[in-house]
């Protein structure tokens, strides 16, 4: 048996718009995928620790609010912390390019932006992780 | 990390440890029974409570609130929560923990969200061997919350010391409440979203199914079966607790029963005797699984398949003759 790809779809921060994070977590159990969705107004302390228990390969952060320099970087420290560096950060939202660069340079997995077909999502992750179905 | 290293760490109180033993344990087959090996000495120590019910019942939202119930009392938590996956593309999407935020970040609490993965009783084909870690791991109480379920998925009784069905105001008149299934293997009914019109009618159908069933014991019926388990019968009457889980009324009460649920199981005998019963399911569980993965890895069975389809084919024997004798040469080999 295959070990199955898991990913925990968060909603990081005060923004209210869960519409995309919902179409994503979706398409990725449409993709074969197990999703965890943590729901709306989460802390970076939340989504890393349910990521650790959870033990997933990935997590995934929709973030509108303008807030995504402070909320991936601090996800992304706090896996670190609890010795989860391994555990991939990715998402998506409203992120201007050069802010995208920047969390890229920090170790940030892809981000996607508005319009993204969610097929290019399922296939990112595929190509990210070859042994998982 | 090696098994060997997580097992260390896991020792040493890593919930990350924790968190990657359960899926060595629900997805390496060949490697988990000896981990679970490994941690059988520090198991039998929780309580596991089973809450089950229909989809939409408030399974989740009663889970957070008796689990921080389980907190208020000192207890450290373990949940399990399971949904299913679906049939068509394998995927799951696991939304449970969207109900209990105010667990995420307690440390005493470990919140585990598993897919059914071609398991049809309610529970993950798995879910009883990650409680077995986060017993091991030490969780005092282990909250098991079942898929959405109808009247006939009813793996918790035999995975929970105490099973909880939720129901809610519109859950049925009298006759659904006498059906067979899911109804029966109650320890305990929740009416949930009881602020509701129609709850205190359903406490008393409830009341009058459960004295019905007190009032005519049959000492000829020790054990009755449910699927493939025998449930040990007892002479506990389940109480109705009303529960409006978005503001915690009546947690407390449900917790209370519960663990008077619990003294009575341990007074009564009945927890050693569900014991021995889930230890024999357990081994024959086990014996069946290993067979069944061994029995066509042997040469005495393939190439003895391939002859007798030819067989059955040309008329010369049949498919009832062709398994026995396969079975019966499997032995003689021993």
């Amino acid at each position: 048996m295959g070990k199955k790809l898991r990913v925990l779809v968060a909603k990081p921060g005060l923004d209210g718009h869960d519409r995309g994070a919902k179409v994503v977590a979706r398409a990725l159990r449409d993709a074969g995928f197990e999703v965890i969705y943590t729901g709306l107004h989460q802390t970076p302390e939340m989504i890393a620790e349910a990521a650790l228990q959870e033990d997933v390969d990935v997590v995934g952060l929709s973030v509108l609010s303008g807030a995504h320099m402070t909320l991936f970087p601090e996800t992304m420290r706090l896996l670190k912390e609890k010795g989860a560096a391994d555990i991939l950060v990715f998402g998506g939202g409203i992120i201007p390019r050069e802010d995208m660069e920047e969390l890229y340079k920090q170790g940030c997995g892809r981000l996607f932006g508005p319009g993204t077909p969610t097929a290019d999502i399922v296939t990112y992750l595929k190509e990210k992780f070859p042994d998982r179905i | 990390m090696t098994t060997r290293e997580l097992l260390a760490e896991f020792r040493a109180g890593s919930k990350r440890a924790c968190a990657r033993l359960m899926s060595v344990v629900e997805n390496e087959p060949d490697v988990a029974a000896a981990v679970l090996d490994e941690l059988y000495p520090m198991m039998g120590r929780s309580f596991r409570i089973g809450i089950t019910g229909p989809p939409g019942a408030g399974k989740s939202t009663l889970v957070e609130k008796l689990g921080r119930e389980c907190r208020n009392r000192g207890k450290t938590v373990g949940i399990v929560a399971v949904d299913p996956t679906s049939p068509f593309s394998g995927g799951a999407l696991l939304g449970d923990r969207v109900r209990m935020p105010s667990l995420f970040t307690d440390p005493g609490v470990f919140i585990r969200s598993m897919a059914t993965r071609g398991g049809v009783g309610g529970l993950a084909s798995r879910t009883k061997e990650v409680c077995d870690v986060l017993d091991a791991f030490g969780r005092d109480c282990i909250i098991i919350e079942t898929v959405g379920v109808g009247q006939v998925e009813l793996d918790i009784a035999g995975a929970a010391h105490s099973t909880v069905v939720v129901l809610v105001p519109e859950s049925g008149d009298a006759i659904q409440i006498m059906k067979a299934g899911l109804m029966e293997i109650a320890d305990l009914f929740c009416v949930n979203k009881s602020d509701r019109e129609g709850a205190d009618r359903l406490v008393m159908e409830i009341e009058t199914m459960v004295g019905m069933k007190a009032r005519t014991p049959n000492p000829e019926c020790r054990t009755s079966e449910v699927g493939d388990r025998r449930l040990a019968v007892s002479d506990w009457v389940p109480l109705v607790v009303k529960t409006v889980a978005t503001t915690g009324f009546g947690v407390s009460g449900l917790l209370d029963q519960l663990e008077a649920h619990r003294k009575h199981l341990e007074g009564s005998g009945a927890m050693t005797e569900r014991r021995r019963e889930s230890i024999r399911s357990e081994i024959v569980e086990l014996t069946e699984e290993w067979l069944r993965r061994d029995l066509w890895r042997r040469p005495v069975t393939t190439g003895r398949l391939n002859e007798l389809v030819e067989q059955v084919l040309d008329g010369s024997t049949t498919p009832y003759r062709a398994a026995e004798a396969i079975s019966r040469d499997v032995l003689a080999a021993g």
